[in-house]
């Protein structure tokens, strides 16, 4: 067994190395104590909990509970069918809801796939307590990382639909008196062919609840599955096409308030002063409170509250960073890059004594914004203090870590948090976490004090979601090659900086280069950031895709053969850029003023590459067609896969036409869809989306569209004009190269 | 006042400046609307004012006093549907498995409801005209088709 990752996710060791392998008496009463926490949060009808994930009602209805919000990716559905699949269920009696945010329900499937190799299951058990131990402590129950089918399916919810139908069969052979190999299922019913007896589910749960959970169920093979694999309707369309489906937002309660906020603009200040009356004097106004970071209004009706803090014209210390803009933090960034104490991360080879000996160099230094989430529903919460308990309905994509930070909010123990967790408008990184960043918790708890015994909606609008969001890092970094004879690269030399130390994954690039060094400096800011969709693979992505173009056209080599080349030790790259060579026309001609570009990305143990034929126009870049070929192994949700590399193909486009948040004078200038532009239908290219079946391990999509779309645009652009965009967003990008060519011309 | 709502007289005690779209979504409890950004731009609120698409977020209600207002929730009744039958924008939807979160698919709705009654084969160009509801998912592309869909039956 492989356990190089388990490091990277116990952090410093104290699991592994003292309390592990501590005996397991004291693991096995802990987890019956878990199993009753588990079964108390989830009876209702005279439902039982099987093997800890699954309930199943005598009218042989079906609850799958999953450790992750589903904010339209899917995720529900497709590991409801994952486990529906193993326990050969009726998929019409099947039902999937959101865990509960509670430790009974701590995501311990992704504890023990991080710790794993990629496709091994069989060296731990479903019963072995050492994962369940860590998830606990974690309180892991994230959704992200697009770990939802490959690690909470693969290493979880098949097994516990096995390892379920196994229980179910052993009652019945139980009752029967008939041994366990002579009984077979179908359709959420267990068949005893030879004596044709037959019982549903739902009469053998109690029976089978009482039975110890089989470690090492088997799976089934592939051949065999008749659910994964079909692009079953999933249940939540219909209900969002009606308008019945229900977001945090939609809460009703009686005696409900509501309360908005207006926080200090440059994040991390604090308020100094108020005037209240302008507020005080609206109608329907109850309060307005002064908090530490912000001023709240709450009133009777939600306009009355957005419409009074308006009016507010509150003081807040800015302090050195009112000096801060989006070009003094480029700026710093570029002495940083310079000057900056640097922390190697990588270093394969000798990067550094290759490109002094190399006969051609190529640097060239790249950046990237603040990127926003800009979710459709704008960050609410609504919660009640009670009997000195605290109840909470929102949406979280990490119910656990919110719960507690609730309670180390709100002074109290995380039994008197009550969170209902609701489905979420859009997300994508923006209601991850939460820590110290995420100033609406603490918000939140100040007001329902306040408001106590009622309820209060806490709404911020849509200015105050843009100006206080969590934000993609404003990036730079320098990238310097050496050419070989060959015109391929054999060294990589990369210095960047996210600001604050960012995520480990911009490294080791994919591509054969024997050579490469990464290090990092740090250039410490106010702004708040946080992870966007695929994380800081947006910005690497987009450096990393764009900057090997730049050594193709260097080398005077077509970009797509030249990744092919790079790339010659991997089968599974191969076919997936000869598929989109194939797919795009690739070196077809095109119509005048039309260019294509190609770029790939390899992660979450998926590999993608988009090809993008784009055009500049008098209005800015314009995207005519994407064609997307994915390798993520055997898919469960067909359609649904479709979808997310669609919708993600357009986020990335999206991020990197118009996109950025910009800082004056410390602040956020951005406050509306109308000055942070996302794309609209208008803008939406045909998108033809093609996914190469293979033997791979099933890997993660939701974010894989991402970060090759927005350097496969900027490489499209440069094929159409000749103009190579070193930043987003490319609209203002190839601007301001137009105008450095036209002033270049003029020179001569 | 009296509002007149899915094809019902609703009496609200608000004031007449109020947002349409707070009073149909928490005094009235027609939630499909939905707020997304509250000046217009998004669309997440669209409902039928008078059989046009419009931005509830940025009516006040005294605009609607004398006007017939449909929200999703009122949508098939409004085209002639029996209760439980889906609109045909609705089925198409459903066809196409457009939505992903579903935020701004109620306003989406709406909007292409109302374009299709005007327009029953619009152009490309005509769909990018009129429908400029955002859509964070990206779900473009199948709104696209499901329209397409549409304006060929």
């Amino acid at each position: 067994m492989a356990i190089s990752r388990r490091k990277f996710l116990i952090g410093s060791g104290a699991v592994v190395g003292g309390g592990v392998l501590v005996g397991y008496v004291g693991y096995s009463s802990a987890e019956s104590n878990t199993h009753e926490q588990a079964a108390k949060l989830t009876e209702h009808n005279g439902a039982r909990l099987l093997a800890g994930w699954v309930t199943i009602a005598p009218d042989d209805v079906m609850t799958v509970l999953v450790p992750h919000a589903d904010f339209g990716q899917g995720t529900h559905t497709a590991l409801a069918m994952m486990l529906a699949e193993e326990l050969d269920a009726d998929w019409s009696k099947v039902r999937a809801i959101q865990a509960p945010g509670d430790d009974a329900f701590a995501n311990w499937f992704l504890a023990e796939a991080f710790s794993l190799q990629p496709g091994v299951l069989l060296d731990s058990g479903i019963a072995d307590p050492i994962f369940k131990i860590v998830a606990r402590r974690l309180g892991l129950q994230i959704t992200g990382g697009s770990t939802a089918v490959r690690c909470t399916g693969e290493f979880g919810l098949r097994r516990i639909g096995a390892g379920a139908r196994q229980m179910l069969i052993r009652a019945a052979a139980k009752k029967w008196s008939v041994s366990a190999d002579s009984i077979t299922t179908k359709d959420s019913v267990v068949i005893h062919a030879a004596s044709g007896r037959t019982l549903r589910y739902g009469e053998l749960v109690d029976a089978a609840s009482r039975l110890s959970v089989p470690s090492r169920p088997p799976l089934k093979p592939r051949e065999q599955h008749r659910l994964m694999g079909q692009s079953v309707l999933r249940p939540d369309i219909p209900l969002k096409v009606t308008g019945s489906f229900s977001y945090g937002i939609d809460v009703r309660l009686t005696e409900l308030r509501y309360a908005a906020t207006k926080a200090a603009p440059v994040h991390g200040g604090r308020l100094i002063a108020v005037d209240v009356e302008p507020a005080m004097n609206m109608k329907g106004v109850e309060t307005v409170m002064r908090l530490p970071d912000s001023v709240a209004v709450i009133a009777r009706e939600p306009w009355q509250a957005l419409q009074a803090v308006a009016r507010l014209d509150p003081r807040f210390s800015a302090g050195d960073a009112s000096a801060v803009s989006t070009d003094s933090l480029y700026a710093d960034q570029l002495i940083a890059l310079d000057r900056a104490k640097r922390e190697q991360m990588l270093k394969i080879g000798s990067a550094k004594k290759t490109l002094e000996g190399a006969q051609k160099r190529i640097e060239s230094t790249y950046r990237a914004p603040f990127l926003h989430h800009a979710q459709m529903e704008p960050i609410n919460a609504t919660a009640q203090w009670k009997d000195g308990e605290l109840h909470v309905w929102t949406g979280a994509q990490d119910a656990i870590t919110t719960r507690r930070f609730l309670a180390e909010t709100a002074g109290v123990s995380t039994d008197a948090i009550h969170l209902y967790t609701l489905p979420l408008g859009g997300s994508f990184g923006r209601k991850t976490g939460p820590d110290a960043d995420a100033i609406y918790y603490p918000q939140l708890v100040a007001i329902a004090k306040q408001c106590a015994p009622h309820p209060v909606k806490l709404i911020w609008s849509r200015e105050e979601d843009t100006a206080q969001g969590w934000y993609r890092p404003q990036a730079t970094t320098r990238i310097t090659a050496a050419l070989g004879p060959d015109g391929l690269p054999i060294a990589w030399s990369e210095v960047f900086t996210e600001g604050r130390p960012g995520r480990s994954i911009a490294y080791p690039i994919p591509y054969e280069i024997p050579h490469q060094l990464f290090e990092q400096v740090r250039a410490p800011h106010h702004v708040r950031i946080g992870p966007l969709r695929s994380v800081n693979s947006t910005q690497h992505g987009f450096f990393r895709e764009s900057f090997i173009d730049e050594l193709a056209h260097a080398a005077r080599q077509d970009p797509l053969h030249y990744r092919l080349a790079l790339m010659k030790n991997d089968a599974r790259v191969q076919r997936v850029l000869k598929e989109a060579a194939e797919r795009s026309d690739w070196g077809q001609s095109l119509p005048p003023g039309r260019g294509r570009g190609v770029a790939l990305h390899i992660e979450y143990e998926s590999v993608i590459a988009q090809v993008v034929e784009a055009s500049w126009e008098p209005t800015g870049v314009k995207v005519h067609r994407v064609v997307a070929v994915v390798d993520c192994g055997d898919l469960v949700h067909p359609d649904t896969a479709a979808q997310q590399v669609e919708g993600a193909t357009i986020m990335g486009l999206s991020n990197a036409v118009a996109e950025q948040i910009n800082i004056a004078e410390g602040a956020v200038v951005e406050k509306l869809f109308s000055d942070y532009r996302i794309f609209t239908l208008a803008d939406t290219p045909t998108i033809e989306v093609h996914f190469l079946g293979s033997d791979a391990p099933r890997g993660g999509l939701g974010e894989l569209g991402v970060p090759a779309a927005a350097p496969a645009l900027a490489n499209a652009i440069f094929a159409a004009t000749g103009l190579r965009a070193r930043r987003t967003p490319l609209n203002s990008a190839i601007r301001e190269l137009q105008v450095l060519t036209t002033d270049a011309l003029a020179a001569l | 006042m009296q509002l007149n709502v899915n094809g019902e007289r609703r009496e609200v005690d608000v004031d007449d400046d109020a947002p349409l779209m707070w009073v149909l979504r928490e005094k009235l409890g027609l939630t499909s609307v939905k707020f997304g950004c509250g000046v217009g731009v998004c669309g997440a609120c669209t409902v039928h004012i008078d059989g046009v698409a419009q931005r509830s977020c940025t009516t006040p209600l005294s605009a609607v006093a004398a006007s017939s207002v449909v929200t999703l929730e009122g949508l098939p009744g409004s085209a002639g549907m029996q209760p439980g039958q889906l609109h045909p924008v609705q089925t198409a939807w459903i066809e196409q498995r457009v939505p992903q979160c579903g935020y701004c698919q109620p306003g989406m709705i709406m909007a292409v409801s109302a374009l299709l009654k005007q327009t029953p084969q619009p152009t490309d160009a005509q769909v990018n005209e009129a429908i400029t509801n955002l859509c964070r998912c990206g779900t473009y592309p199948r709104v696209r088709r499901a329209i397409q869909s549409l304006s060929r039956s």
